[in-house]
């Protein structure tokens, strides 16, 4: 049946049709829609989870594969950084069920810490890196990348990038049945422990599959030369269909090498390719993997080639690329007419700056205001971590200091401490990072006699994501009820014995709870409870009394909720915004909040 | 191909609509692509949502001049995002603004009178909706992404009617809304067909 679907979901649909058995991944835009179409389109016969964190759900699928099942592991590009452990062994132990590791990457960042190339990981761990160019090739391409999985006995990556994860695109998809069971694990040591022996006898394997892989691969049917014009063109990734728009109508001109496996890079199709151009632009997003290649086998022709691309400042080092960015290129590069020309927008009239924020009625915000109250005047640092509350930052909370990667708000806070004691150090985590890699950091904390206020932000999801469940939430990817882990009691048991749940929308206890807190040393925890304002039914939005309002803009100026604005002099409420949350409420010096009846 | 942008602020419903055009396109037998913004630009940031209709769609963005209609569910990223449209093409707009924290804190004045005078004095197939009317039509504004798309139908841009939106409304949306969705629509038909009268 044809269906419009996202590249995310194209590729969940592909690994079921290609029988996967067990999938495992944890939530990162643009990643996440993956595992979650998986678990909402299987037919029976998969296990699918929210692993607690990349470094689980690699090992969790190494495990099956192990034991002959078809795996799918699922992370955004910084969850490889996580799972790296596993991938840089596993890679030379090798696996017995195809093993593919779906990993995107996000130019721009749009969504992202960094702007990180997994072709370049898949080339340093040595393993196969497959990179679509649409959705409808991710649906089939990861079918073939079981079978060269299976093939050569390795975990293998298929690469995607937001503008694929995220656009829609038309597939066919077939009828989807249930795999079989799994052969099961055999065991032998020889095989499945990693000793220096071998490795050793496994690096040597590993080496010499990199040239059979780049035949194997220059005979696969997404490495495409497309066309005989004068003019060359490598590219590869979401940049192969920038490049369709930009030489539109004037194909003839060039000649386009299309690269969907950038590791092992199909070599002998590109000196076909090369031996045909005299001259030729790469376009690929983050970082020059293609263009690289072609440098170093042009080194190996007779005649000299000129390549152009990042490398020459031809096309941009950073961000992403766009038809616009290619055409421009390639009429500098080679003269060509392929300039895309914008509307021309003359004497326009400013428009507002419209940074994300946090959304009205977000917990966070009262949370990051009660602990901004408390600590008023002290000496203090705010270490923030990966999530919706990263938003803290922006004015008026500017309440994150420093923000680094998934768990070292917990960490770098603790460094703050110890290289400068007479500080104040807040530790911010949200629930769903504490799960996946909080909880170390605050175990370091107490081993090592850290001075830390350890802040959870537990809205009881994954909120940034689109709402992921966790080990916290009691219920699983694939819906069934489970365990709940209490993060109170994990700290409690780790050895935190200041460890408070409050409510943050109840400003006066969330303050008060915080000054007892600082008043302690070393490692102390507040739990800021309260559900995500997009998972819960709202309560009736609230009203300015006008009469009331003396427009003193405290409301708007502390707390920069996007349901409140003025107007006039007055202070204003957008109903269709506001979910009572009643913080405003609390903040206003009159009065002159309250709900609707109370008018 | 034809190819409409959809701009907003985060929470509009900008996907919605994008995908409601894009399934009536297949349900007629043909190809399309959109593209939406996901992830931490949605928290009330800017948003847009690329739609493009035919048999052979390059790429999921429409490059800046390339595209056949804007809608503008919000005034002052109609402005912003008016360098997509191609000279010729048809731009629909909300007439309200969605205020910015960022302004609110910096005091700084916004209108969207300024925004829509902009915009009607630059686009000859100009369409304004009134957010107003949708909330008294529909009992809420969330429903003006309906209401836009239904102008869009109208105004035949697309190659595509008011009847092949219903029928993926029907399709897509949870029963409960789609009586909403279809009097937005229709209310969304009726501007265009009332201004084309005029």
């Amino acid at each position: 049946m044809k269906e419009l679907l996202m590249g995310n979901e194209a590729a969940a649909l592909g690994a079921l049709a290609a029988g996967v058995q067990v999938a495992a991944g944890y939530p990162g835009t643009p990643s996440t829609e993956v595992l979650e179409t998986l678990a909402g389109r299987s037919t029976g016969g998969l296990h699918a989870e929210w692993s607690v964190n990349e470094k689980a759900a690699m090992e969790v699928a190494a495990g099956a594969s192990y034991a002959g099942a078809r795996t799918l592991v699922t992370m955004k590009q910084v969850g490889l950084n996580v799972a790296s452990d596993p991938l840089m062994c596993v890679n030379y132990v090798g696996i017995k069920g195809g093993m593919v590791v779906y990993v995107a990457d996000d130019p721009g960042p749009i969504s992202s810490q960094t702007e990180q190339d997994t072709r370049r990981f898949a080339a340093y761990a040595k393993v196969p890196v497959f990179d679509c160019t649409s959705p409808e090739e991710a649906f089939e391409m990861i079918q073939e990348a079981y079978t060269y999985s299976e093939k050569y006995g390795t975990p293998v990556i298929l690469r995607s990038t937001t503008r694929i994860c995220h656009s829609c695109a038309v597939v066919d998809v077939p009828e989807l049945t249930a795999p079989g069971r799994a052969e099961g694990f055999i065991k032998d040591s020889r095989r499945w422990v990693i000793f220096p022996r071998l490795s050793y006898e496994n690096k040597k394997k590993l080496v010499a599959r990199e040239k059979v892989l780049s035949d194997d691969f220059s005979s696969y049917g997404r490495n495409e030369i497309i066309g005989n014009g004068p003019y060359g063109i490598a590219c590869g990734g979401v940049s192969f269909a920038y490049v369709k728009e930009a030489i539109l109508g004037k194909e003839d001109l060039f000649t386009v090498f299309k690269v969907c496996t950038p590791y092992p890079f199909p070599e002998s199709m590109a000196r076909k390719f090369l031996s045909g151009v005299g001259k030729t632009a790469v376009f690929e997003e983050l970082d020059p993997v293609i263009e690289d290649c072609l440098i170093s086998l042009s080194g190996t022709l007779e005649h000299r080639m000129e390549i152009a691309g990042k490398r020459t400042e031809s096309v941009p080092c950073a961000g992403e690329l766009s038809a616009a960015a290619v055409g421009l290129a390639l009429s500098e590069i080679f003269g060509t007419d392929t300039l895309i020309q914008p509307r021309s927008c003359e004497e326009q009239p400013p428009v507002p700056v419209r940074p994300p924020v946090l959304c009205a009625g977000c917990p966070h915000r009262a949370s990051f205001y009660a602990v901004k109250k408390a600590a008023a005047g002290m000496k203090a640092n705010f270490c923030g971590d990966i999530g919706c509350y990263t938003l803290g930052n922006a004015a008026p909370l500017d309440m994150v200091d420093t923000c680094l990667c998934m768990g070292a708000g917990v960490t770098a806070a603790q460094g703050i401490g110890h290289a400068e004691p007479d500080t104040v150090n807040f530790s911010f985590i949200g629930d769903s990072t504490f799960f996946a890699s909080g909880i170390t950091g605050v175990v370091n904390a107490v081993y090592n006699k850290a001075d830390i206020i350890l802040i959870v932000l537990d809205n009881s999801t994954t909120a940034m994501t689109g709402h992921q469940p966790h080990p916290g939430t009691g219920i699983t990817l694939m819906g069934d009820v489970t365990e709940t882990v209490s993060i109170e009691a994990v700290l409690k048991g780790i050895g935190v014995g200041f460890a408070e749940t409050v409510d943050p929308l109840d400003l006066k206890k969330a303050v008060e709870t915080v000054k007892r807190a600082i008043d302690q040393t070393g490692v102390r925890a507040v739990i800021f409870k309260s559900p995500c304002i997009a998972i819960v039914k709202h309560d009736k939005p609230l009203i300015i009394n006008a009469d009331q309002c003396i427009g003193c803009r405290k409301c708007i100026r502390e707390l920069g909720c996007p349901a409140m604005s003025m107007d006039g002099k007055h202070a204003a409420i957008d109903t269709s915004l506001c979910t009572g949350c009643g913080l405003c409420r609390q903040v206003c010096p009159t009065g002159c909040i309250g709900k609707e009846e109370a008018r | 191909m034809k190819s409409c942008l959809l701009c907003g602020v985060g929470g509009q419903g900008t996907v919605l609509a994008s995908r409601i055009l894009a399934m009536a396109a297949i349900e007629k037998g043909g190809f399309a692509r959109t593209a939406e913004t996901i992830g931490m630009a949605q928290r009330g940031g800017c948003v847009t949502s690329h739609v493009r209709i035919g048999e052979s769609v390059p790429s999921p963005l429409i490059p800046p001049g390339r595209a056949d209609a804007i809608l503008a569910f919000e005034p002052g990223e109609g402005v912003r995002n008016l360098s997509y449209l191609k000279e010729g093409g048809t731009l629909i707009a909300s007439d309200r603004i969605v205020p910015s924290v960022a302004s609110s804190l910096a005091g700084a004045e916004y209108s969207g009178e300024a925004m829509i005078r902009y915009l009607k004095d630059n686009v000859r197939d100009c369409f304004i909706l009134s957010a107003g009317e949708v909330e008294r039509i529909c009992g809420s504004v969330r429903f003006m992404n309906m209401a836009l798309a239904g102008a869009l139908a109208e105004s035949g841009v697309m190659e595509l009617t008011v009847p092949d939106l219903e029928k993926a409304i029907r399709k897509k949306v949870k029963q409960q809304f789609v009586e909403m969705n279809l009097q937005a629509l229709q209310y969304g038909a009726a501007m265009i067909k009332e201004s084309k009268r005029a």
